[in-house]
């Protein structure tokens, strides 16, 4: 019980530089095109830190390409973004590279590196990018990992893992960098069914630690359970946000009701 | 007239075959930094860079070898710079080597999922550092069999160094058969020279494949 108790406690959350409360992304006005294509049309976002934030919406609506905007993945041609204090700045890569230590993002497709280790796999970005010395480097790792129920699979390779103790890896990976928000852009659409629970499971915890979380799913349920508010996306904009008991409960526009119903079919 | 033995011919031309050796090594290690270079810039680059680099490779994929030692060894002289036929045929065998690496190379990194790109810049992690830790050991893996292959050309592309009076392997054997009258065993001899040269090269490809396949494991 102790030896739980105390990895947590080594395994605990960085803590941003933006007051519990107060906004830790703010997003004004951004719009985004591909050739002529304007994918996002004028968003304007503000999550406060500690906030859970589910986004749904329809295929093709924007959702992936406004989480990839957040962390630079996307150039966006109009508009602001601030994460934690780090404007973001391409022309500066030093800016981005601030930016990027400040926002974890795991992927549908869980995106290891296949070539290095579980461990190393976790240990090597705070290790290049934040020069962390090798031996609280690997402890951290290791705290990590068993936060994630993986701390035997150190020495592992990736593809020696079932694919959501891979994405245990990758939210462990993550949170190495001790960031200040994280993004999931529908981290168990690549799962099999039962082992969908597992991530979900860490994702929680990281919720009720107080990580600000925005998350792209197709969980209704588990955006329902866990998130503080809903982000219903529709061609390019907040077509509707607001409580899960509100969205879910009483939808407003036709489109978001429209989008409810078809998930029942 | 001097008799040759066998043991002559075989002397003189393992003696030559230093040269072939000597010449292979300048293309696959100039060769090989120079496309490296090329790689990054490609990688790294803005549009007109990578439109010049591409026209280099086609320039260079899209000619013959010997047009190419010709040009060179006759072009450099013009610059009124005093050529060997060495530097020619070694500054000839670079570019050219260099072209095609660049190119297998690039399909090489190409085959890595985008995403690993970007989860390594999620990271934070800068260019330099997605491709020396991320996309480079990844694609290192799938770049050995093309890579060896396109040297083992390498080797065999040296004899066309002959043509701009590089005594290299293919001349030696010329010179020898024309004064022993005895083509057919000298060029025999050369065939297997070259193929002495090469296989090992092969064989090792093999090795260090199966090596970095393990070391994934
Ligand atoms: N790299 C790209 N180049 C051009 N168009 C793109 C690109 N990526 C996305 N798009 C377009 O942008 C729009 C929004 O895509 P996005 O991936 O953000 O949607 P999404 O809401 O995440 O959808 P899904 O639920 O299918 O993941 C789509 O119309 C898509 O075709
Ligand atoms: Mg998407």
């Amino acid at each position: 019980m102790s030896a739980i108790a105390e990895s947590t406690v080594g395994a605990a959350l960085a803590t941003p530089h933006t007051q519990v409360g107060a906004p830790i992304i703010r997003i004004t006005a951004l719009r985004k095109s591909y050739g002529d294509n304007e994918v996002l049309k004028g968003i304007d976002l503000d999550v406060k830190r500690g906030e859970v934030i589910a986004i749904i919406g329809k295929s093709g609506s924007g959702k992936s390409t406004l989480l990839r905007c957040i962390n630079g993945l996307e150039v966006f041609q109009e508009g602001s973004l601030t994460v934690d204090g780090k404007p973001l700045l391409y022309e500066s890569a030093m800016a981005m590279r601030e930016l990027r230590q400040r926002v974890g993002m795991i992927f549908q497709s869980f995106n290891l590196f296949p070539h290095l280790s579980v461990g190393r796999n976790v240990m090597l970005a705070p290790q290049l990018v934040k020069k962390k010395g090798s031996a609280e480097n690997a402890t951290r790792a290791r705290q990590l990992l068993e936060r994630v129920g993986l701390a035997e699979k150190f020495d592992a390779m990736p593809d020696q893992l079932s694919g959501g103790q891979q994405q245990r890896v990758a939210i462990a990976r993550a949170l190495a960098m001790d960031p200040a928000v994280m993004l999931c852009d529908e981290i168990t659409s690549a799962l099999d069914p039962e082992l969908v629970g597992e991530v979900l499971r860490v994702v929680e915890s990281l919720a009720n630690e107080g990580m600000t979380l925005l998350m792209v799913t197709h969980e209704m349920n588990f955006a329902r359970k866990v998130a503080d508010r809903v982000i219903f996306m529709h061609q390019g904009r907040v077509h509707e946000m607001g409580s899960p008991e509100a969205l879910f409960g009483q939808p407003r526009t036709a489109e978001l009701k429209q989008f409810l119903s078809s998930l029942h079919d | 007239m001097i008799e040759f033995t066998l043991w002559d011919i075989v002397r003189n031309l393992a003696l030559a075959a230093r040269w072939t050796v000597v010449l292979s090594l300048i293309a696959f290690v100039g060769g090989g930094l120079v496309g490296l270079l090329l790689l990054v810039l490609r990688l790294s680059g803005r549009a007109p860079v990578n439109r010049v680099i591409g026209a280099y490779v086609q320039l260079f994929q899209g000619t013959p070898l010997l047009m190419q030692l010709f040009l060179l060894y006759f072009g450099i002289a013009l610059f009124g710079i005093d050529t060997s036929a060495w530097m020619a045929a070694g500054v000839a065998l670079t570019l050219y080597a260099s072209a095609y690496l660049a190119e297998i190379w690039r399909g090489c990194v190409e085959a890595i999922p985008r995403g690993q790109w970007e989860a390594s810049k999620s990271l934070a992690l800068s260019f330099g550092q997605q491709l020396r830790h991320i996309i480079l050991p990844q694609a290192l893996r799938i770049a050995v069999p093309p890579t060896v292959g396109f040297l083992v050309q390498v080797i065999k592309g040296t004899a066309l160094a002959s043509v701009i009076g590089f005594v290299e392997l293919t001349k030696a054997g010329g010179m020898i058969a024309n004064v022993t009258y005895e083509p057919l065993l000298v060029y025999g001899c050369v065939a297997l020279m070259y193929f002495v040269l090469c296989f090992p090269v092969s064989l090792y490809a093999r090795t260090l494949e199966r090596k970095l396949h393990v070391g994934h494991r």
